[in-house]
């Protein structure tokens, strides 16, 4: 396999070289996965892929390694920046961390997120951004497209931790997320899960964990474009439990079902880390030979950094005869705690019945030891936590702003102590989604801070309810920003070349998410819309006859009538009275009223005939005008 | 004419001892009331507050204002935006610094916590606006009311139906009225749940008030004012000009001009009515453009005073465009499907939405269609004409409240004299009594219990429907049967005079 490659290799770079003149710079694609135990017995594993494309205009619409049809979706939309991201499972903040840089980049909302950031005038933003759902939604074969109504996304401003007026911000709590997105995903590939890391990705065992969140980031850079992939699963080590405090042991053929062989032939990097929490001793010589754990196979590097310990391998020794295969053995208990942020975010529903409610974001301060390391000391001494806000609610949650109440501690605040900030775009019904940023400055000491804000729950028409109307509606969730705190891995090494490790190292900024509230909002009967239009139709029938009617009826003029009528004995009677005379051959009884009752029915005869002539007349009209045309 | 008064004088001093104690006691009460609102909870009950007249829906447009965003940003606020800054400054919650010494339950209190806050200040505060309103709106009631018993009083001398010289059998129909409408707890709901329907009631009584005052100034105000705060006063446009134009309500012409043929004017002539009738032979009461041309004037000047005001407080935010759009355009285009006394939101709700457009034009035109042969019929009696209209937009009305029934029940009340026959009243009396009952069963029901269903409380509108058309209809025939036995009672009387 190996002799077979090296060839391959050099003769691509030849054609790469002669493509392309020697001194360009050349698409690139690296691998790597990042393997780390967690506190609650679970492993972490992020596949983390990375293609980067020079400048478009360099190289004419051709690509390399470089998906087409992502570089296209930049070319037509004039994307800057852009992230989609499909999640299963809820991010545990509390054991899994909050705030070192794997959970602040890669603990996503439940469903599909989407934001991006456009380059174009800010007029045709929104039209950008409809074309841009709609695309995304057929190549992911995932209902993105729903987001390109104007009640499912939003503008954020600053809330959001990137301020740009071109950009937009969209989630659909409820998607369901399966392999369907993933198999599009693993095409953007250059080896898709054929060859190199991305074999592991056996759909069974990534499926199977507690939490599975699929990244795709675009951005464009000086460079070009960089366009990174990521995969994040908590899966469970299948372990038998010993009686011991043991952590489970796991190997990459348990935790996948899966080896690896060799790496993709195309990818210029291709490692596997192993991220090690609350060691013991984490001194280098006792690291590789200690009775804590045990590696089976040997790190080609160890770095450390303040509190965890990484382990780099190359998996370019692999082969088919001999596939990497790493496993982990713990071999006494082990304890740690995650770093977490400084506040702990979650968020409920408070009253009952369908008719309003109130949202409550409830921010508790953490164990963190490191809280103080975020404070801001500029703020005459006072210890200061900052925290951000940002928050969509679909129109049919009616937010009362002014209700807006923020308890610090228990008690309430006035809003101008704590609340330095806060922007609103309130929904408009049917039209737009509402917004709301807030950014809080919370003394450090702080137990607890609770936000709540009062709703009414809308009323929808029929059409506007889902097919399963009864089981409520979702609120997308809320995001907790800290901009003063930056999760960073700080090595001691100075290590650029590997690219997950240099995204370790930028700062990027502590967020989390909370969880998808679901609304129940009151259903009208939807097998009724028949019933209702006859049944008010009959009602306002019944209020203008009758009140005409009253109007017309003349009680005078009924009085005379019916004496004149009693006088003649009834006409109609009269009538009959003569045909039967006139079939049984005798004279009429009473000739006296013959003629009034002729008269009176001549008339009666010229009227009708007139009536009807007229009516003729209009319809032979309207069937003449209707035909015209 | 100094009879006529001596006599009133007379029979004011008996009862307004009796008719203040009663006022008082009726503000006394509401006030009882406020103290208890936050657990009545008033101010949220679809029957009381639509999302035209919901306090909650105006501290948010005050809130929105305050924070420089257009307050009909987002489909909170569709009112107007005099009526803002009159009432907004009233609905900031003043946030009291209390601490909660138990420091349990936090969150789950969250809730109750600002319920008292939010209802124990700016409730009280709000209160007083409403109930000064209704207090104001009974008084004017009183004063139209006193107008027309004098009316009716003279009416009936003159055409000789009342030979007494003291009209005993006439009941005072103004202190009914002001009481009705102060007792009626559909005015109470309405005032202490902090609707702002109370304002508008105001609006509309002051406009008749003026036009049966013949302050012309004051009807226009009145009118422009109740037709900026809801639109559908609009309609009492024709009333009031007849008022203006023709006098208080009265006999049909044809009555006195018989009276006339038969008591040969031997009568010397005391009062304008008898001066018409008198001073012209044909059967046209004399029109008094004069004064309508006058109305026609201040409602312009007082409409572009409005206009001015508005566009003032809203120039940084969409101008006088937007509030149209916002306010009318929501009342006509039926925006809001949440549930209230009407009928409108669950047939919105339901149709199609190929046919909304249809239904909507049907539906807003059923008003219009009404009015024509209404006026016709009623043009004698303007007063009622008004009441009559104000029961058909409460009907039709897009977004009705109990307050809209609480203006024309005792603006039926004014007609006490003329209605004493009306068929149904009890059954009537009952129908309304039963539906106020059940409506917040059937809103329980369906909305907080989730064991019934929306067809649960729209059947009650449609009753509710139903009953308020039997009794427009009924009032109305009942007006004109009155009218017929008038005629009816001239020529016996005309009779024993030969």
């Amino acid at each position: 396999m190996a002799r077979t490659v090296i060839p391959l290799l050099i003769l691509q770079s030849f054609l790469l070289a002669i493509a392309f003149g020697s001194n360009e710079v050349e698409e690139e694609f690296s691998e790597s996965l990042l393997l780390k135990p967690l506190p609650d017995r679970k492993v972490l594993a992020h596949f983390h892929f990375e293609n980067r494309a020079p400048p478009s205009n360099s190289h004419g619409r051709h690509h390399h390694l470089f998906p087409k049809a992502i570089s296209q979706l930049v070319q037509k939309f004039r994307v800057k920046e852009m992230e989609l991201s499909f999640t299963q499972g809820r991010w545990n903040h509390e054991h899994w961390g909050g705030s070192d840089t794997l959970s602040s980049m890669n603990a996503k909302p439940v469903g599909v997120e989407l934001w991006a950031v456009f380059d174009v005038p800010r007029s045709e933003v929104d039209t950008s951004w409809k074309n841009l759902t709609h695309a995304l939604s057929g190549l992911f074969c995932a209902s993105i497209n729903f987001l390109e109504s104007s009640t499912s996304y939003a503008a954020p401003t600053w809330g959001f931790g990137r301020s740009s007026d071109k950009l937009r911000y969209g989630s659909l709590p409820r998607e369901a997320v399966c392999t369907e997105n993933l198999t599009p995903w693993l095409k953007l590939l250059p080896c898709r899960d054929k060859d190199g890391i991305s074999a592991l990705m056996n759909r069974p065992s990534v499926y199977r964990g507690f939490y599975h969140s699929q990244r795709l980031h675009l951005s464009m850079v000086d460079s070009g474009m960089l366009l990174e992939q990521s995969l994040t699963v908590v899966l469970q080590p299948d372990t038998v439990y010993d009686g011991k405090d043991l952590q489970p042991s796991w190997s990459l053929s348990s935790l996948f079902g899966r080896k690896v062989v060799g790496k993709c032939v195309l990818a210029k990097s291709s490692n596997v880390y192993l991220q090690m929490e609350g060691l013991a001793h984490p001194e280098a010589h006792t690291l590789l030979k200690n009775e804590e754990f045990e590696l089976s196979i040997k790190p080609d590097r160890t770095l450390r950094e303040t509190s965890s310990v990484l382990f780099i391998f190359d998996i370019d020794k692999s082969s088919d005869s001999e596939p990497f295969d790493l496993s982990l053995t713990w071999k006494l208990p082990s304890k740690w705690s995650c770093q977490q942020a400084p506040l702990h975010a979650s968020r409920f529903l408070m009253g009952s019945g369908n008719e309003r409610g109130a949202i409550a974001i409830l921010l508790k301060a953490t164990e963190s030891q490191d809280k103080l390391s975020g404070k801001d000391i500029t703020n005459g001494g006072h210890c200061r936590v900052k925290a951000n806000v940002f928050q969509i609610f679909p129109w049919y949650v009616k937010v009362y702003y002014h209700t807006l109440q923020i308890f610090v501690d228990q008690q309430q605040n006035t809003s101008s102590e704590v609340l330095k900030k806060i922007n609103v775009s309130p929904s408009a019904d049917k039209m737009s989604s509402g917004m709301m940023e807030m950014m809080l400055e919370l003394p450090c000491e702080v137990k607890s801070v609770a936000i709540s804000i009062e709703y009414d729950k809308g009323f929808l028409h029929i059409d506007e309810y889902p097919p399963d109307a009864n089981q409520g509606f979702d609120i997308p969730s809320a995001l907790i920003s800290f901009p003063d705190h930056h999760a960073s891995l700080d090595f001691k090494e100075e290590l650029s070349t590997l690219p997950l490790l240099s995204k370790f190292k930028d700062k990027s900024l502590v967020r989390s998410y909370t969880e998808v509230l679901l609304v129940p909002l009151t259903t009208p009967d939807f097998s009724m819309p028949y019933n209702v239009i006859t049944i008010t139709c009959t009602v306002f029938a019944l209020y203008f006859g009758s009140l005409l009617n009253a109007l017309r009826r003349r009680i005078g003029e009924e009085e005379r009538f019916l004496k004149s009528k009693g006088k003649k004995t009834g006409g109609l009677k009269q009538l009959l009275s003569r045909f039967t005379a006139k079939i049984r051959g005798r004279p009429v009884e009473s000739p006296s009223s013959e003629p009034t009752a002729a008269a009176q029915s001549s008339v009666l005869s010229s009227k009708l005939l007139f009536k009807i002539i007229l009516v003729a007349g209009v319809a032979a009209a309207w069937q003449y005008f209707s035909t015209d045309k | 004419m100094t009879k006529d008064d001596g006599e009133m004088v007379e029979e004011q001093k008996k009862k307004p001892c009796r008719f203040w104690i009663w006022a008082l006691s009726s503000v006394l009460f509401r006030l009882i009331l406020i103290s208890y609102a936050g657990n009545l909870n008033l101010s949220s009950r679809p029957e009381v507050s639509t999302p035209l007249t919901s306090i909650r829906r105006l501290a948010e447009g005050y809130w929105l204002k305050q924070a420089s965003m257009s307050p009909y940003a987002g489909s909170m606020y569709h009112g107007s935006p005099l009526l803002l800054s009159l009432l907004g400054p009233l609905t900031v919650q003043r946030l009291v610094a209390e601490t909660s010494s138990n420091d349990l339950k936090l969150c789950f209190n969250l809730v109750e916590f600002k319920k008292e806050d939010t209802l124990d200040v700016s409730g009280s505060k709000g209160n007083q606006v409403t109930s000064f309103a209704d207090i104001l709106s009974a008084i004017l009631l009183r004063g139209i009311g006193k107008k027309l018993q004098m009316a009716y009083g003279l009416n009936a001398r003159l055409l000789g139906l009342l030979k007494s010289p003291r009209d005993k059998g006439i009941l005072p129909c103004g202190d009914i009225a002001a009481l009705v409408y102060l007792w009626n707890p559909f005015t109470i709901v309405c005032c202490v749940g902090l609707s702002t329907s109370p304002i508008e009631n105001l609006a509309v009584i002051l406009a008749l008030n003026g036009a049966v005052t013949r302050r012309v100034p004051l009807a226009a105000f009145g009118l422009v004012m109740a037709t900026h705060l809801s639109l559908y006063p609009a309609i009492l446009t024709i009333p009031v000009i007849f008022l203006l134009g023709y006098g208080l309500d009265a006999p049909p012409l044809k009555l006195f001009l018989q009276t006339r043929n038969v008591e040969s004017g031997n009568r010397s002539s005391t009062s304008s009515a008898s001066k018409q009738a008198k001073s012209k032979p044909t059967a046209q009461l004399p029109f008094l453009w004069k004064t309508v041309v006058h109305f026609v004037f201040w409602a312009l000047v007082w409409s572009l005073c409005v206009m001015v005001l508005c566009r003032l407080s809203l120039s940084k935010h969409g101008g006088l465009e937007e509030m149209f759009k916002r306010t009318y355009g929501f009342i006509l285009s039926i925006e809001d499907l949440s549930p209230n006394i009407g009928v409108f939101w669950y047939f919105f709700a339901e149709v199609f939405d190929f046919f909304r457009n249809f239904f909507l034009i049907v539906f807003h035109v059923n008003i219009l269609f009404m009015l024509l042969p209404l006026a016709i019929r009623l043009k004698h009696r303007p007063c009622f004409l008004a009441f009559i209209y104000l029961a058909i937009s409460s009907l039709l009305k897009s977004y009705p409240s109990v307050g809209d029934s609480a203006l024309y029940l005792s603006l039926w009340a004014l007609f006490v004299n003329e209605l004493a026959d009306m068929k149904f009243s009890f059954f009537l009396f009952c129908g309304y009594l039963g539906v106020s009952l059940l409506s917040p069963v059937m809103h329980n029901l369906w909305i907080w219990r989730g064991t019934g269903n929306a067809n649960f409380y729209f059947g009650n509108a449609i009753g509710y429907a139903c009953f308020q058309i039997v009794f427009v209809v009924e009032s109305v025939s009942a007006m004109l049967n009155h009218d017929r036995a008038l005629k009816k009672c001239n020529p016996n009387h005309q009779k024993v005079k030969n």
